[in-house]
């Protein structure tokens, strides 16, 4: 290899890369923006409930999630080798990988009108409960927000020494004192942050607004944007509703920036090691603390709630995947381009993302290491992380904008899918490729240097054997995320292109549940598949075992 | 946003990356070649999938955007489509069903000048002046003198093909005595539902929007969060309401046609679903065709139009889009239509009204829908 690239050709690439798409498409909206009446905007009592009905339901879903994380963290806590524990914290991960609206669907099969609580409801003759509006989002933002607010909180009580147990023994502390004295103590260090992370997943749930919201009654801004765009063809209020979104999403940041640069009130969403017991404690300190029936019954009380509401959709999910529609939808051509659009969105998102994460990596690299400008170097790859501040729907708002006077944005829907895909994943394919990458480099940089060794064969023989699995991990994630995305797709897709998530919003949208539980089946396994193939063949024979 | 989520997952995926880097100074450095020639054969093949193929554009095949249940196998589209084929030999109807009909508009628009459709069919008088006003659409050169319309038509561009006047249609089993007027079906018990469709998304849904703004008037704010607590769900088009809701019990009354029930005294050979006759009069919706300027079959175009007002397929609009044809077809026309409620009073606005309007009282609805 004598062709020689200067160090910082890679990150130079990628970054324009990320420029264009992200810059541009921001400039086009804030062109767009420049001749907004802000005045009428402001004074639009539609655009108010919108934004009014986005901050209560943010508020009370967050409320919901934390309320009922604490004693599900509690239980969890104190019940350290309660049979089968570490299937449900591991369960409690599966709702945030699987795509959200495979559990939307799930989650209708159960709490909808025609769902299994119906059935229920009805053999004791209560009609059926209101579902579609607040309720169902309600339910769905728990769903999906209470088990990861439960493993962050139960974090934080596993690092309770065990010192502080016995002490409570010895002074024969009752349940409440401890709650009062030790466990609430540790816990409320994390609630504001942890408040504050699951407030802005609900301030901008764009999928679970969209398919429970139930008409215009229940509309966040990200469902307004769409609206604004796909309805009415007013680029302008689509204009407006992304700035705001824009805005209320920056002060959410940095209001998490301020409570994060504490240390004691900081929760590090970064940092935190999600290190769960496994439960089999020989010397248990917390044996005997809630002594009694009455205690026990609490405890497996509440693993069992909280683990039905997270197992019962998936289950119902699964079982009404297989009815009369099964085979015809799976032999519809309709279905089946879907698949292939979702293959193709997912492998190319995860291969663009990885490209451009492995691009910066390699010259900050060089930056941090060879040149010792560590400072510089996390700065360039911050700009991996911008997507954080941009929503979805506000990037898309941008890029279609951009693109419209130049072509037909439905034809290159896939295109523009994967791009904004390829970003959404991006921070989080830095965040895994970053330490294996610096420890390579690391270890044997100086060794390799003197030998000489550098370019393909460097790549080929140092980095590679070391980065396959991190490389796989990260590939085979930002693919799943991709396969399961539905605020991209929803913007741009047709009847011309579309991927499972938008045939599946579409099917539900149009009450033809059976087919769209046939549609929810072949989704998830298609995202499980992804996740286990790319994994076996890009991280090798012993890949890492997905949790 | 959607990415703290993901950061999050990352944090418990974290956990098996840290068995990754335990593993990682075991793995052999041979024997991975395989794989990678695996890998990037991978990275090659996605290249390849993103490389969309374009349709290749043929002269004789005409792409034509309508809803929904204009292309079902009991609607029109397919006797149309293959009358049409026939007659001009050599070209292929593609009909493009969206979701619902007012999208028709908002997809061209969106779409602009590079939309690949070259006429659009399921718009309807209400929406013609925003649509012509968007200047996407040219003259269809059809002669509508001889239309049997219940207004006279004097538009160049476009070209209706079907009528009728929106009502709602309730199920006699579920509902003995339905309200006779707007009034009577706010003051009903609150138990009694409808189901009625998204102004911004389906002309049937506008046309309601429009039919109690006729009615009402500067009150129609009000009744509409009179209305409120009576609307069971709005969808997004008429079929989902229809088909999907109301003929599967959810509600005892939905938002259509007074036509409605021909279709189910002929082809159901019941009488179970009846239109409820309002005193306040019932809205016109003439449903139109026409043809887009940038399309580059337009003689193909026009032909197609010809052809929509002619017998051979207005035939198939009585039973298969359930409304009014616009040509006398005298015994061709199913009796049950002499059996379907006559309006005592019919309302409309002008196209110019609406469209000067639509934008406000949408918001209207808006807020009045979001007030509740």
């Amino acid at each position: 290899m004598s062709l020689r690239w200067p160090w910082w050709a890679s990150a130079t690439v990628a970054l324009a890369l990320i420029a264009a798409m992200t810059l541009l498409p921001l400039g086009a909206m804030l062109r767009e923006a420049g001749v907004i009446d802000w005045k009428a905007v402001t004074n639009d009592t539609y655009l108010q409930r919108v934004i009014r009905f986005s901050l209560y339901q943010a508020f009370a879903s967050t409320a919901l999630a934390l309320l009922s994380a604490i004693p599900v963290a509690l239980a969890l806590s104190h019940k350290p080798s309660f049979p089968g524990r570490a299937l449900i914290v591991s369960l409690f991960s599966l709702s945030l990988v699987i795509p959200t609206i495979v559990a939307i669907f799930g989650i209708v099969a159960v709490f909808g009108r025609t769902g299994w609580l119906s059935h229920i409801l009805a053999l004791v003759d209560i009609e059926p409960l209101p579902f579609y509006g607040l309720p169902g989002i309600l339910i769905a933002h728990v769903f999906f927000n209470m088990p990861l607010a439960a493993r962050i909180l139960l974090n934080s009580l596993e690092s309770i020494p065990a010192d502080n147990w016995r002490l409570c023994r010895q002074l024969g502390m009752s349940p409440w004192a401890i709650f009062r004295h030790l466990e609430w103590h540790r816990m409320k260090h994390q609630l504001p942050a942890l408040a504050l992370l699951i407030f802005t997943l609900c301030f901008t749930s764009f999928a679970i607004v969209m398919t429970l919201g139930g008409g215009p009654r229940s509309t966040t801004i990200e469902v307004a944007i769409y609206q604004a765009l796909r309805f009415d063809f007013d680029i302008t209020l689509a204009v407006a509703l992304a700035c705001i979104q824009l805005l209320i999403c920056l002060s959410l940041m940095a209001l998490s920036t301020l409570l994060r640069h504490d240390n004691t009130m900081g929760f590090d969403i970064y940092k935190a090691p999600l290190k769960i017991n496994s439960g089999t404690h020989e010397n248990n300190p917390r044996q005997g603390l809630w002594p009694g029936a009455a205690w026990h019954m609490t405890h497996a009380g509440v693993l069992l709630f909280s683990t039905a509401l997270v197992v019962t959709p998936l289950l119902a999910l699964l079982v009404s995947s297989f009815n009369s529609k099964t085979l015809s939808v799976l032999a519809d051509t309709t279905t089946l381009s879907a698949l292939s659009n979702t293959l193709a969105v997912a492998l190319s998102a995860a291969c663009l993302s990885v490209a451009l994460g492995l691009a910066l990596l390699q010259s900050t690299r060089y930056l941090r290491i060879r040149l010792a400008r560590e400072r510089v170097g996390q700065w360039v790859q911050l700009t991996g992380n911008i997507i954080l501040v941009l929503p979805p729907l506000v990037l898309g708002t941008g890029l279609f904008l951009l693109l419209r006077p130049l072509a037909d944005v439905f034809s290159i829907a896939l295109t523009l899918v994967v791009m904004i895909n390829s970003l959404m994943a991006l921070p989080f394919v830095l965040r895994i490729l970053d330490a294996p990458m610096m420890n390579a480099a690391h270890a044997q940089d100086r060794l390799l240097r003197s030998l000489g060794i550098q370019g393909w064969n460097r790549w080929r023989h140092i980095d590679w054997p070391q980065l396959r699995k991190p490389l796989a991990l990260a590939l085979a994630l930002a693919a799943t995320l991709a396969a399961g995305d539905l605020s991209a797709i929803a913007l741009f897709g047709s009847e011309r292109v579309r991927t499972l998530p938008l045939l599946l919003y579409q099917r539900m949208g149009s009450y033809r549940l059976e087919e769209a539980a046939v549609t929810a089946g072949i989704l998830l396994l298609s995202c499980l598949c992804l996740f286990a193939i790319i994994q076996w063949i890009v991280g090798g024979r012993e890949h890492a075992r997905t949790r | 946003m959607q990415c703290l989520r993901q950061v999050i997952i990352f944090q418990i995926f974290s956990m098996s990356l840290t068995s990754v880097q335990n593993s990682m100074f075991k793995t052999p450095f041979a024997a991975s070649f395989p794989r990678q020639l695996l890998s990037i054969a991978l990275l090659v093949a996605t290249a390849g999938a993103m490389t969309v193929a374009s349709a290749t554009d043929d002269q004789r095949s005409l792409t034509i955007y309508t809803y929904e249940s204009f292309t079902a196998e009991w609607g029109p589209g397919p006797a149309i489509k293959a009358g049409f084929e026939e007659q001009c030999g050599d070209c292929t109807v593609n009909f493009v069903a969206l979701d619902s009909s007012a999208g028709i508009l908002n997809r061209v628009q969106l779409e602009g000048k590079s939309s690949p459709a070259d006429v659009v069919l399921g718009l309807d008088t209400n929406l013609m002046a925003i649509a012509e006003d968007s200047g996407l659409l040219t003259e269809s050169g059809v002669d509508t003198d001889d239309l049997t319309l219940p207004i006279t038509w004097n538009s160049d561009i476009f070209v209706p093909f079907d009528y009728g006047y929106f009502a709602f249609v309730y199920d006699t089993e579920a509902l003995p005595e339905p309200p006779a007027s707007f009034d009577e079906l706010i003051a009903a018990p609150d138990d009694l539902k409808i189901i009625i469709q998204d102004p911004r998304t389906s002309t049937p849904g506008l046309g309601l929007l429009l039919w109690m703004k006729s009615v009402y008037g500067d009150q129609a704010a009000e009744k509409w969060q009179a209305l409120q607590p009576h609307i069971l769900t709005v969808t997004k088009g008429w079929s989902e309401a229809y088909f999907s809701l109301f003929l599967n019990g959810e509600a005892p009354m939905v938002l259509s046609y007074s036509t409605s029930p021909a279709y189910h005294m002929e082809v159901d050979e019941t009488d179970r679903y009846q239109a409820a006759p309002f005193s306040d009069g019932h809205y016109l919706q003439v449903e139109v065709a026409a043809l887009l300027a940038q399309s580059p079959r337009q003689e193909l175009g026009r032909e197609f139009l010809n052809y929509l007002v002619g017998k051979n397929a207005q035939a198939s609009i009585p039973l298969g889009n359930v409304m009014y044809p616009v040509t006398d077809l005298q015994e061709q026309l199913p009796a049950s239509f002499d059996r379907l409620i006559s309006p005592s009073r019919t309302l409309q606005f002008t196209p110019e009204e609406v469209r000067d309007g639509r934008k406000s009282w949408i918001n209207e609805w808006l807020e009045a829908s979001t007030g509740g």
